[in-house]
């Protein structure tokens, strides 16, 4: 219970849009994916499969990450390697001055914004442009994506139609979803074409091939990563899968999971950089390998983890994700998958309070299509949070007090003996609208006064008046 | 497993600590209805709680205490029937992860982890229990905690025995199977999450018009039940168990005796 964390869960909750904006959104995608699961008959068994590969890889790392990289190197392509964020972003950064850029385009990427990669470019001074359309609503607003599918989920397109007709060059009519599209093409269109660098992030990264694969639904992809003349893949390593084949099997749990469309309008595998007789394609392709923590996961309990898809649907069926949306979180990664991830990457003290903020309902290891025990991490760090101390001392005092007197029946009896009576005095027919240290619960909520006497004094008078 | 025409099984009805001190009529209706199914039910005097605040805490040690306690307390019965999908589920997926897996405490809490139920599913799957002669002209709808839906599976149980109550209407509430924000000691942890999450439960359940919410759970039950009241929304709220046990025409939660 952090005063940021507080602080920015109060900003959601009183947001009067924030909650349309995030129904309209994870509604829409938890209503499809339901239905593309209904109608996959082996969906079990394609989970099971799914977790199978992912795990066979966690398992087999170093040998699936040297093969990557050996064919990635014969497809033309050059590897990078970082151990760390501020790595990656220097490695990324140096490219761009290499290339000489000016402005870069950038497909989505989560990996990106965990690496802090924009704000690395700007702080190099090489223009951005965000190319998925969420995201380009997003850096108009100079805001932070707040879903890892959606990032601009949190704005309601009345509030999008608005910005764009202040921001655009020519925004012409923004009547209808269609013309708001063909506005935000027209301002991407030319920066496209005129880009020196595309930098992408990447889905899968093939192990047999080299390859590494995109999926998107605008397209922008393939123009971030065709027309400029370097293409900089960063991705995190475990993306790995052993072949294509590989691949297609979590392809299809990603994309039914995410949207519940059956595959994404543009899925493409890039391989190495323009060859003699291609038409086109950039002319360096360098993929950089980020660990940043994942290699420490596996080492802390955290391997199941690294399975992740980041297909979303534990945010978009997370009863705290719908209430209080992604920027409350306070990291790159919201909902259930942030609550794992971000004490990973911000320390367990800054992010303490979001494996704590869930209600252990258990459906998003329901929904996640690699069968990842969420509810299970999320205890994971809380089991670490009360051994580092910090669980709130009221929290651990009040917990070590019901420990004492739970494991003391004596002594609990004549607790509940002495409670009832007192809880009752604050009841007015049948309710106790507030009780001392309770505002917790009776700040919202009414109480129900308890019983005269407890059930097993009851049952003791019963016996004893039948003996 | 024992059928009702074998031998009566001598069950152990662990009441929980929130049915103990706040509503013992689930605790009297889930003794009845053991019986009615022809268990020899006793109950343990010096039962106290199940351990979950310390589990979902991050108090291994504390949780670990508690289970040895029970597991000593309850391991000598055919049987452990409690009347919440949560505490349930604590003693049968939970306590065994509490312990290594060379600790002998780790055996015993797989053994007892075996034969430990929630109650309205060992009624409906283990005792074949059906409600006879029960009448109560009202509807209702039903919440499915977390707990017992995912760990445990109740889901049909419920409302199988429910559909036995001549007159009784069930309406299934939009999201009857999304959690209500109670989540144990986080809707004190975070009560202005908590107060969201279960403003749209309760929205839910007004939409159904049902004159009764129905549940497994006392936890989840006061939450909603709670808000309600606040809110003004005359919607009465019991344990399923209760229903069953004949206690329908008596006070809900919340309702002076």
């Amino acid at each position: 219970m952090t005063a940021a964390f507080t602080a920015r869960v109060s900003a959601a909750l009183t947001d009067p849009t924030l909650k349309t904006a995030i129904e309209r959104t994870t509604g829409n995608a938890r209503a499809k994916r339901a239905a593309a699961v209904a109608a996959w008959p082996s969906f079990e068994a394609a989970r099971d499969l799914g977790r199978d590969i992912k795990d066979h890889v966690t398992q087999n790392l170093a040998f699936y990450l040297a093969a990557f990289e050996r064919n990635a190197l014969a497809s033309g392509a050059q590897i990078h390697w970082a151990r760390t964020a501020d790595e990656a972003c220097d490695i990324v950064v140096r490219l761009c001055r290499q290339a000489g850029a000016t402005s870069v385009t950038r497909a989505k990427s989560m990996l990106g914004e965990e690496i802090g990669l924009p704000h690395a470019l700007e702080a190099a001074g090489i223009a951005r442009v965000e190319t998925d359309l969420a995201e380009h609503i997003v850096q108009l607003a100079g805001d932070r994506p707040s879903h890892i599918v959606w990032p601009a989920l949190h704005k309601t397109r009345e509030q999008v139609r608005e910005m764009f007709a202040c921001l655009h060059h020519e925004p012409g009519g923004l009547d209808s979803v269609e013309a708001m599209v063909a506005s935000a093409r027209r301002e991407l269109r030319q920066k496209f074409m005129r880009a020196d660098v595309g930098i992408s992030g990447a889905n899968f990264l093939v192990a047999d091939t080299g390859a590494i694969c995109t999926v998107t639904n605008e397209g922008n992809a393939e123009l971030t990563t065709t027309p400029p003349r370097v293409h900089i893949v960063t991705a995190g390593i475990e993306k790995l899968v052993p072949s294509t084949a590989h691949a297609m099997s979590l392809l299809r749990l990603l994309v039914r999971s995410a949207t519940g469309a059956e595959l994404t309008q543009y899925t493409t595998f890039h391989c190495g950089p323009k060859r003699a007789d291609d038409a086109d394609g950039p002319r360096e392709f360098h993929i950089v390998l980020v660990d940043n923590g994942r290699t420490r996961m596996l080492t802390e309990g955290l391997e199941d983890m690294l399975r992740c898809l980041r297909c979303g649907a534990c945010l978009n069926h997370c009863v705290v994700y719908r209430q209080i949306g992604g920027h409350a979180y306070g990291g790159t990664y919201p909902g259930p998958m942030g609550a794992v991830l971000t004490p990973v990457l911000d320390g367990l003290p800054t992010a303490q309070d979001l494996p704590r903020a869930c209600t252990l309902n258990g459906l998003c290891a329901e929904v996640c299509p690699v069968k990842i025990p969420l509810p299970t991490l999320i205890k994971g760090w809380r089991n670490k949070s009360w051994r580092l101390g910090l669980e709130p001392r009221a929290v651990t005092l009040a917990l070590r007090l019901w420990r004492f007197a739970a494991t003391r029946p004596a002594l609990y009896r004549l607790g509940t003996r002495l409670a009832l009576p007192v809880l009752r005095l604050f009841a007015r027919s049948g309710w106790a609208r507030a009780l001392p240290f309770a505002s917790g619960w009776t700040g919202q909520r009414d109480f129900p006064a308890p019983a005269r006497q407890s059930f097993l004094d009851q049952i003791k008078e019963r016996r004893h008046d039948r003996a | 497993m024992s059928t009702p025409t074998s031998p009566a099984p001598r069950v152990a009805l662990f009441a929980t600590c929130l049915v103990d001190a706040l509503r013992p009529a689930i605790g009297f209706s889930a003794l009845e209805l053991l019986e009615q199914a022809g268990c020899t039910v006793e109950i343990p005097p010096t039962q106290t709680c199940c351990g979950q605040p310390a589990l979902n805490s991050g108090d291994q040690a504390g949780a670990a205490a508690l289970a040895r306690r029970n597991i000593a307390l309850l391991e000598g019965f055919d049987a452990i029937i409690i009347p919440s999908g949560s505490c349930a589920g604590t003693l049968r997926s939970h306590y065994p992860e509490l312990f290594p897996p060379t600790s002998p405490w780790h055996a015993r809490a797989q053994s007892l982890a075996a034969k430990t139920f929630e109650l309205l599913s060992y009624l409906h799957d283990i005792r074949h229990w059906r409600p006879q002669n029960l009448a109560l002209p009202a509807s209702c709808t039903y919440h499915d905690s977390c707990s017992g839906l995912r760990e445990l599976g109740v889901k049909h149980q419920p409302r199988a025995l429910l559909a036995g109550i001549a007159g009784l209407t069930l309406t299934e509430m939009p999201e009857a199977e999304t959690c209500c924000g109670f989540g144990g000691t986080f809707c004190v942890k975070y009560p202005a999450i908590s107060t969201a999450i279960v403003s749209e439960k309760t929205a839910n359940i007004a939409a159904t018009g049902a004159d009764l919410l129905l549940g497994g759970d006392l936890g989840c039950l006061m939450n909603m039940a709670g808000r309600l009241h606040r809110q003004g929304v005359p919607v009465r709220a019991f344990h399923a168990a209760e229903l069953l046990a004949g206690r329908g025409h008596g006070p809900a939660i919340g309702e002076p005796e």
